[in-house]
């Protein structure tokens, strides 16, 4: 099939870019959507015209590292049945003649590095500010010393699913990182082992949060409407709840 | 103080959760004031005695004789107003936060699925009410605008007939409550779940269907006198 | 007792079919056996004991003075670097990805192995120190084994008390399952994302100690040197992949943990990213390469569908349990919807060939027999375009059936939906195909490599002060790997076995100040700038991915699933052919200093071409059948790999020397001290 391709252009170190057009003529159905950019690359690389950057790593949805603006949403949520990861996506899910828009996410805390990759290390920051459980190699109990309950054991898991690919972030109209913050706070929160720090976990990570130019959540919920993991809004909540519990105790005043 | 300075605990208490928490409480203190205006409103209905001595009771007679008399109202005027101002103010703050959020390149293309059109109006739909609050506190409070009635703070029941006898006071007023309804319908679930109430998926189809409630009941609740009073229902 | 290598009775008993002259000898030049691998004298189970208690010590106040870059931010270099990191050393640590918690560990689906015995089924670190010396076909290091199995259980300790949320049961204690062929349930898992769970354990690990300022990240650089001074790994060079900033960095030690090798066949279940280039480097700066050529290949991943086909997606083998494969008898059936095939004209050929096991088979059989088949050109799916070994082109269909009707129909759509429902979804979501409808297609592809650079018992290379981890390193799974087994090895290094042996290196640190004008690290800098602006220049006509996809079906043909001694060697022929045409006619566009990732490309794939001639020279001296590695001369009648242990029980350690220049062979013989060498039967 035949695809137009509108692609957001933007030179390193450009504060601006622009749509450019491509046209790619035998676009085949069983294609991934980043093996159709690859296609265009070897077709413009022929040109002598420099391939689009995109990031890309695992190419089966896990690993986090691709994320694109399709058509208006993040790893083109709505070109698809199904939740997806930008190299889950296929092209059957297009037709002959569609003309698809691509651009890169765009948020405050994701500056573009060229065309459509961004930096993403906004969200590395939020972990390193606390969201881990401090257990030094070596020191750790016996595995079945502490039993976790199951039910809330699978809500941890539910949680800890993220990929951190940044889609929540790029799909919300305020430019917030709430959705990928809380799912780490929900993950730890509701495992026996993540409770001695549980309040000052929360305190660090929305200060590092706000800190790294995210903006702030208005409960819209197209975070995890564009979610490939589906993480659940209500992991926003389980934040709010935890940071204004902890509010009131003094984990986090001494440092 | 310069931000390094500040410990994890101050930070938090600074953070954009806590001025969404600041909006949610607010923003519930006021929808539930929304709701007794309303009712009181509903006693236009049962006639000048009844909507006059309501209104005088609440500026006497309330809480009386635990305050003294008059203080009450002045009480709840300081309440209303500070909720008003942290509200506004967090508002702004927020708005500025989101606005580096959101970066300095917009989409070409957006497709958003979730968001209503009432979530995607708080803040513009905002500075609308307040414009709008400032209007209606100059006609009814102070007494500065009077459409119907000749000058200053008369009976309350009087103003009341005179102003919504004016068509154009009333769709002031159908455009202020629609606004308000908007406001009331997203910041009523996002209020809730700021708080944290939303605990499931279950939960957050309660909170929805509890907003669209309540800024139904108040879209209804504040629209029905003018309306009567327009048409002549009311004498 | 041990039945040492010269006694072993498996060799005797089919002839070798290959010519008596070794044609590998024209390849190779034969070099010193190594012999001392660092581990202790003594009982196999106090030998790891031993080795921590001799192992020299670097007080806690010192550590700080010395710097370690680790290479790498996966299950290996992550844990590492995070555990480096607490015991106080100034960590430097890199990753090409943007973020460390994106290394291809993550990836990992089925689980990780570990003897806690917690099922009481007479499971023991003994036991699966024997099931992966076996399961590695006797081609693996008993030392590092062992102590692969007696760490396991800490492991899981560690993952749990860091938030890593395994699949638990009711009573909110862990569950275990049976994996890949084991009899015992030891293998831990966390649905089907075990690997991401461990891996983002690690990561927060990591960022924690680059909060505390212990470990400095590095994200986007890409090692592109080694820098060796005095005989001692020294530093690295890099270039950053934004800014195309071509650097040095400088410590007293150096680990690299950069995953395996498999892309040098272009289409693997590897990542995108992932590369020989660092330690392909090394190993040009002496740091042997031991058993290039077994690589590991998967059964059950999804089909290729055409040329503009990028990567190859795993499904987890468990579908082999209720699935059933078949291929047309009739090669004209071929391209009927398999719905409309009779039973009668179906092939079910693994339970014709193997009755006893049937679809169960081991990895390396049920992928060749599917290989087989396809050749016989009764293959399904879309027709692929290959270049035969007389270069000529050729359409065949790559894919048989995986069936799930019978299934189906014994246990009910739902049980099969809630056993397997996740790689359904995934195989429509990829296919776009309803496996509930219509049978799966798979094909085998390259999955992991069990070579990898020889590291002696403390995981040192052989150049001091080179320390690897990982699918990196060779060490621990032979010339096959169990399923399970990459993660726990992954974290074995990682946080407990690197982090106790590299403090005996660093004792005598801090080494003689390297800086800048250190002749060899600037020659390590120079030549590394020259190398990146030698690609740039050549503005050839070839996009560099025509040159990988090019490789890639060499390997593939020559080096995959069924090695020959003529094939190899026509291997080796064509690949040098393309390297040369490769450094001439290669098309780089953009410049260096940019975020420039046809240029990335361009670098790891001429490292690859390198590669894939040790890979072929290895495959072709080792003139048997083991694990990964299978010679059409070596098997028996019934088709089975067959070992020769007579000759071939060693690592094969090769030893670069030049361009152009024949590779030296160094031979670790291995002794089983411990465990008596079978050869294996699955009929």
């Amino acid at each position: 099939m035949k695809i137009t391709l509108k692609v957001w252009r933007q030179a390193e170190g450009e504060a601006q870019g622009s749509m450019e057009t491509y046209q790619l003529d035998s676009v085949a159905e069983e294609m991934s959507f980043l093996e159709m950019l690859d296609m265009l690359n070897e077709q413009l690389t022929a040109q002598d015209i420099e391939p689009v950057a995109f990031d890309s790593d695992c190419r089966e949805g896990i690993c986090g590292m691709c994320g694109i603006v399709i058509n208006g949403s993040p790893h083109g949520r709505y070109e698809s049945p199904v939740p997806t990861t930008t190299c889950q996506l296929h092209m059957r899910n297009f037709h002959d003649g569609d003309v698809v828009e691509i651009e890169p996410w765009r948020a405050g805390a994701f500056p573009v590095i060229k065309d459509l990759v961004v930096d993403r290390t906004a969200l590395d920051r939020i972990v390193a500010a606390g969201g881990y459980i401090s257990v030094n190699t070596g020191s750790a109990p016996e595995a079945h010393s502490t039993p976790a309950p199951k039910l809330q054991a699978d809500r941890a898991f539910d949680a800890a699913t993220c990929i951190g690919c940044g889609a929540c972030v790029a799909a919300c109209p305020n430019g917030s990182g709430m959705l990928f913050t809380s799912a780490k706070v929900t993950h730890l929160a509701n495992l026996p082992q993540g409770q001695p720090e549980r309040r000052r976990r929360v305190k660090a990570m929305i200060a590092a949060h706000d800190a790294n130019g995210f903006g702030g959540c208005q409960n819209i919920g197209e975070c995890a409407s564009v979610c490939p993991k589906q993480i659940p809004l209500e992991s926003i909540a389980q934040l709010n709840r935890d940071l204004i519990a902890s509010l009131f105790r003094a984990d986090g005043k001494s440092a | 103080m310069a931000s390094t300075t500040l410990s994890v605990h101050q930070k938090a208490l600074r953070s954009t959760v806590v001025k969404k928490a600041v909006m949610a409480v607010t923003g519930l203190v006021l929808i539930a004031f929304l709701l007794m205006h309303m009712f009181g409103n509903l006693k236009i209905f049962i006639g000048p005695e009844a909507y006059n001595d309501y209104a005088e009771f609440l500026k006497q007679d309330l809480l009386a004789p635990i305050l003294p008399h008059g203080w009450f109202i002045w009480i709840f005027r300081a309440v209303l107003l500070v909720c008003l101002v942290l509200h506004v103010y967090c508002a702004i703050v927020l708005w500025l936060a989101s606005v580096e959020g959101r970066g300095k390149t917009k989409y070409v293309r957006k497709n958003r699925k979730e968001q209503t059109i009432s979530s995607r109006v708080m803040r513009w739909g905002g500075i609308t009410l307040f414009l709008l609050l400032v209007f209606h506190i100059m006609m009814f409070t102070t007494g500065t605008i009077t459409p119907g009635w000749s000058g200053g703070l008369i009976e309350p029941y009087d103003m009341f007939m005179g102003a919504f006898s004016n068509w154009w006071v009333v769709l002031i007023y159908v455009v202020f409550m629609v606004v308000v309804c908007m406001h009331v319908r997203h910041g009523f679930w996002s209020a809730f779940t700021t708080l944290g109430a939303n605990v499931g998926a279950q939960a957050r189809v309660v909170l929805n269907v509890l907003a669209y409630f309540a800024a139904a009941l108040l879209l209804v609740g504040f629209l029905l006198p003018p309306v009567a009073v327009l048409f002549g229902m009311v004498n | 007792m041990a039945a040492t290598v010269k006694n072993s009775k498996t060799t005797t008993e089919a002839p070798v079919q290959a010519s008596t002259t070794d044609p590998a000898l024209g390849y190779y030049t034969p070099g010193t056996d190594i012999h001392d691998t660092k581990a202790p004298a003594g009982p196999i189970d106090k030998k790891w004991a031993q080795r921590q208690f001799t192992a020299k010590l670097v007080n806690p106040a010192n550590r700080r003075k010395l710097t370690v870059i680790v290479v790498g931010t996966g299950l290996a270099g992550g844990a590492a670097a995070a555990t480096l990191g607490e015991a106080g050393y100034n960590v430097l640590n890199f990753c090409y990805q943007d973020s460390p918690r994106r290394a291809h560990s993550i990836a990992a689906q089925g689980g990780i192995n570990a003897a806690k015995n917690y099922r009481n089924d007479n499971d023991s670190v003994y036991r699966l120190f024997y099931d992966t010396v076996k399961g590695g076909d006797y081609r693996a290091r008993e030392t590092n084994v062992y102590r692969l199995a007696e760490v396991s259980p800490n492991i899981i300790d560690q993952c749990v008390a860091q938030g890593v949320p395994f699949a638990r049961e009711y009573g909110g204690l862990l569950d275990t399952r049976s994996f890949g062929g084991v009899q015992v349930q030891r293998t831990f898992y966390a649905r089907g994302q075990t690997g991401q769970q461990l891996l983002i354990g690690a990561y927060q690990a990591l960022e924690r100690q680059v909060n505390a300022g212990t470990v400095t990240m590095h994200t986007r650089h890409e090692m592109v040197e080694l820098i060796v001074h005095d005989n001692r790994a020294r530093g690295i060079v890099t270039r950053d992949m934004v800014s195309g900033k071509v650097e040095s960095w400088y410590a007293d030690a150096v680990v690299l943990a950069t995953g395996g090798y498999g892309n040098v066949f272009f289409l693997s279940t590897n990542a995108m990213g992932c590369n020989v280039t660092a330690t392909w480097r090394a190993h040009r700066k002496g740091a042997y390469f031991a058993n290039p050529c077994f690589t590991q290949i998967h059964p059950t991943c999804i089909p290729v569908h055409g040329e503009t086909q990028s990567k190859l997606t795993l499904m987890s083998e468990s579908l082999r349990n209720d699935g059933r494969i078949w291929v047309p008898k009739k090669a004209e059936d071929c391209t009927k919807d398999p719905r409309q095939i009779p039973e009668a004209d179906r092939d079910y050929y693994l339970e014709r060939i193997y009755p006893a096991f049937g679809n169960l088979v081991p990895r390396d059989i049920a992928s060749r027999q599917a290989k087989n088949m396809c050749d016989e050109g009764r293959g399904v799916g879309p027709l692929v375009t290959e270049v035969t070994q007389d270069g000529t082109k050729q359409q065949r269909r790559r894919g048989v059936y995986l069936d799930f009707s019978d299934a189906i129909e014994r246990l009910g759509r739902k049980a099969v939906s809630d056993k397997y429902g996740n790689l359904f979804d995934m195989y429509e979501q990829i296919t776009g195909e309803n496996p509930y409808e219509t049978p799966m297609r798979i094909y085998p592809a390259v999955h992991y490599t069990m070579g990898g650079l020889w590291v002696d018992y403390d995981l040192e290379s052989s150049i001091p002060g080179l320390y690897v981890c990982g699918e990196a390193n060779f060490s621990d799974h032979g010339a096959n790997r169990l399923g399970a087994s990459a993660l726990m090895q992954g974290l074995a290094d990682g946080y407990f076995v690197l982090p106790n042996t590299i403090n005996d290196y660093l004792a005598a640190g801090p080494f003689e100040k390297v800086d800048d004008n250190t002749p060899e690290a600037a020659e390590a800098l120079a030549s590394a700038s020259e190398r990146i602006n030698r690609l740039l220049d050549i503005k050839g006509s070839r996009s560099v991915d025509s040159f990988h996809k090019e490789l890639g079906s060499i390997m593939w043909e020559y080096c995959g699933m069924e090695r020959t001694e003529e094939g190899l060697q026509i291997a080796i022929k064509k690949i040098r052919a393309l390297r040369e045409s490769y450094w001439k006619d290669v098309k780089v566009t953009g410049v260096n200093e940019d975020f420039n990732q046809a240029l990335e490309r361009a670098g790891r794939v001429a490292d690859f071409m390198e590669l894939a001639e040790l890979m072929c020279v290895d495959a072709l001296h080792r003139r048997e059948s083991c694990g990964g590695h299978f010679r059409r001369e070596s098997q028996t009648e019934d088709g089975e790999a067959l070992r020769h242990d007579d000759e071939y029980a060693y690592v094969a350690a090769w030893e670069f020397t030049g361009d152009g220049q024949k590779p030296i062979l160094h031979k670790e013989p291995l002794e089983y001290e411990f465990i008596e060498l079978k050869q294996r039967s699955y009929k």
